[in-house]
């Protein structure tokens, strides 16, 4: 079986389907869950459903897992805006902990690393002084990362507090310089909402802007299944005629409007979210993302070899232009070998 | 891929593996334990590339929860390899207990708990003295039940290291040794199956009693140690301490106040006993 993905979409889109499921479906599932960092998310869909107890004991366990990451996460992010506390400009959260500081359903039992931010570029120097300041230290010590980080990246070089052993990643807009699409950074800081504790979120069509562009316009769709379930739940929580317009108009001012309508289609598809007619347009490489996004084995082991080298291949043509991605491969080729 | 499971006191586990023999040892080692339907964790034994299947064999440790940076093992240290990945899962994963780095010995319904960096000596102990009297319960995590406070078996596999090999030779019975991996990442190891009231006994928890810090080496001694160093040495030997929030400190409190703790220097295992049974006999 190298379509096992499937198993976890269907949990996640219809929980009380599970009652099906043999001792080695559940196996799978949780396995498939697990590497796909969405089991404190299925922890939470079968909430109060009958399930084995094995099944019980281990989601209880994620249930755990997820409180203390949302728990790490709204302390890290507030060690942040305590770093912080002198830079006049807003300091926007983003991902999964945006969502769980904001309180929405995309963050109930979601996996949470890093913490990201978003910040005005021409802020950069003093917001990473203050960081460093507060104990923050660069990660890479290697010179031709850390100019490549400043010339073409959309973040500055990850840094770690030194500490607590977490990672900070400091946006200044949501793709690589690179990378063809430019969005329009200023606006997703100015349209940006302030929660209770000084800190702010993207706005809503912002946010899904941000994670469709994330999974579609530049990694290799790694934890896909997750970026979009983030889609699903966002959608859900948004959802109404104003939003469908804003979104599509905001998406268009940014430049992303391809990603997002493929983020749409395909939660769509995968999960079930209700969406309006004229965004059910299929479009027919939409196939191949289903297929990259759920090929896991029942050992969790990523399938298709093929596919995922052609979305790896994919990831690093939407980052950078031709040349300048000839020159990035030779340089890290250079040091490997 | 290959598939093993087994159930170590509460937790389950499914080993794949590309090669069949690390899984043989496996199952004729852990023969006496039950199977589960479904595991807790999976962990894979992969070649670390396709040529690295056939040629200088070299198993990758992966599974539901992996570091890193873990260095590969030669093939002929896939029971190693299986048995760290194993215990990798229960580190970074477990969260059903308060999980602390250390060994247990049962009597009485009472358990002695002995941590210690490594090297101190707190599995040889736990084995020697599982082979004399005691029922073993674990060399490698003690599980802090989170509402009772009892120490919860989790007696996996002896992993024997270096002189501790020869010295339970001369006591444990044949045929319940693994094959000797000499010169790995860890030293000389061998496997020895628990004793088998340990295995039998497995689901039965125990009041923590004594808590030892052992150090091997030196000359005969006890000496106190403060509660509030006490606790901060355990929630270095907890991995889950931090990720259980306010469960793990209300646990590790209660610990720290209710059990006598002493740390005890010795120079072999005759010293070692006569200090614990000493111990035992004022405190437990």
């Amino acid at each position: 079986m190298t379509h096992d993905g499937m198993i976890l979409v269907d949990a996640l889109r219809d929980p009380s389907g599970t009652a099906r499921l043999d001792p080695a479906g559940w196996t799978a599932l949780l396995t498939i869950a697990r590497v796909e960092q969405l089991l404190g998310t299925l922890a939470r869909r079968l909430s109060g459903l009958p399930v084995p107890d094995a099944v019980s004991d281990i989601l209880a366990e994620a249930r755990v897992n997820a409180e203390y990451q949302r728990r790490s996460a709204l302390w890290e992010a507030d060690c942040a805006r305590r770093a912080l506390v002198d830079y006049s400009g807003k300091v926007v959260l983003m991902k999964g902990t945006a969502y769980v500081a904001a309180g929405l359903k995309a963050g109930e039992g979601r996996h949470i690393g890093d913490l990201d931010i978003m910040v005005a570029q021409c802020d950069l120097p003093q917001v990473e002084t203050a960081l460093l300041k507060a104990g923050w230290e660069w990660v890479k010590d290697d010179a031709y990362d850390d100019a490549y980080y400043r010339d073409h990246m959309h973040e500055l070089p990850p840094l770690i507090h030194k500490e607590r052993d977490r990672m900070i990643d400091v946006h200044h807009t949501i793709l690589p310089l690179t990378a063809r699409p430019r969005p329009d950074a200023a606006a997703m800081l100015a349209d940006a909402a302030c929660l209770a504790n000084g800190l702010y979120v993207l706005s809503p069509a912002d946010m899904l802007i941000h994670s469709a562009a994330h999974l579609f316009a530049d990694g290799e769709l790694d934890g896909g299944l997750r970026n979009l379930w983030d889609i699903h739940c966002l959608i859900d929580e948004w959802a109404d005629d104003v939003f469908w317009a804003e979104l599509a108009r905001r998406a268009a001012q940014h430049q992303l409007l391809a990603p997002v309508e493929r983020a749409v289609r395909l939660s769509h598809r995968l999960y079930g979210t209700e969406i309006p007619d004229p965004w059910r347009r299929w479009h027919r490489q939409d196939k191949h993302y289903v297929r990259r996004l759920i090929a896991r084995d029942n050992w969790g082991r990523g399938t298709h070899k093929f596919t995922r080298l052609i979305f790896y291949i994919r990831s690093h043509w939407l980052r950078m232009p031709p040349m300048m991605l000839a020159r990035h491969l030779w340089v890290k080729w250079r040091k490997s070998a | 891929m290959h598939e093993f499971r087994v159930q170590v006191g509460p937790a389950a586990f499914r080993i794949g593996s590309q090669w069949k023999r690390p899984l043989d040892q496996l199952a004729e080692l852990y023969r006496d334990y039950p199977v589960p339907a479904i595991p807790d964790y999976t962990v894979r034994l992969e070649p670390v590339s396709l040529l690295r299947r056939f040629v200088r064999q070299s198993v990758a440790i992966n599974g539901d929860y992996m570091l890193p940076d873990a260095a590969p093992l030669p093939l002929a240290q896939g029971l190693l390899a299986a048995e760290m990945a194993m215990n990798l899962q229960m580190a970074l994963g477990w969260r059903r207990h308060l999980l602390l780095h250390a060994s247990a010995v049962e009597k009485d319904g009472k358990a002695l708990i002995m941590t210690g960096q490594s090297g101190s000596g707190k599995s040889t102990l736990a084995a020697m003295l599982g082979h004399r009297g005691w029922r073993f319960m674990g060399d490698e995590f003690v599980l802090v039940d989170l509402d009772s406070g009892d120490a919860v078996p989790f007696p996996r596999l002896i992993s024997l290291k270096n002189q501790a090999i020869g010295a339970m030779l001369a006591t444990a019975l044949d045929g319940r040794f693994g094959p000797l991996m000499p010169a790995t990442p860890k030293g000389d190891i061998r496997h020895l199956v628990p004793p088998s009231d340990a295995i039998a006994h497995m689901a039965r928890p125990a009041k923590p009693a004594l808590l030892l810090f052992p150090s091997f080496g030196f000359d005969p001694a006890v000496r106190d140690v403060a509660p509030s160093e006490v606790f901060m040495r355990l929630t270095q030997a907890s991995t889950n301490y931090v990720a259980l929030g306010e469960r793990g400190f209300t646990t590790l409190t209660r610990f720290v106040q209710t059990v006598p703790a002493r740390a005890i220097d010795y120079r072999d295992g005759i010293e070692a006993e006569a200090l614990v049974n000493q111990l035992w006999a004022e405190c437990a």
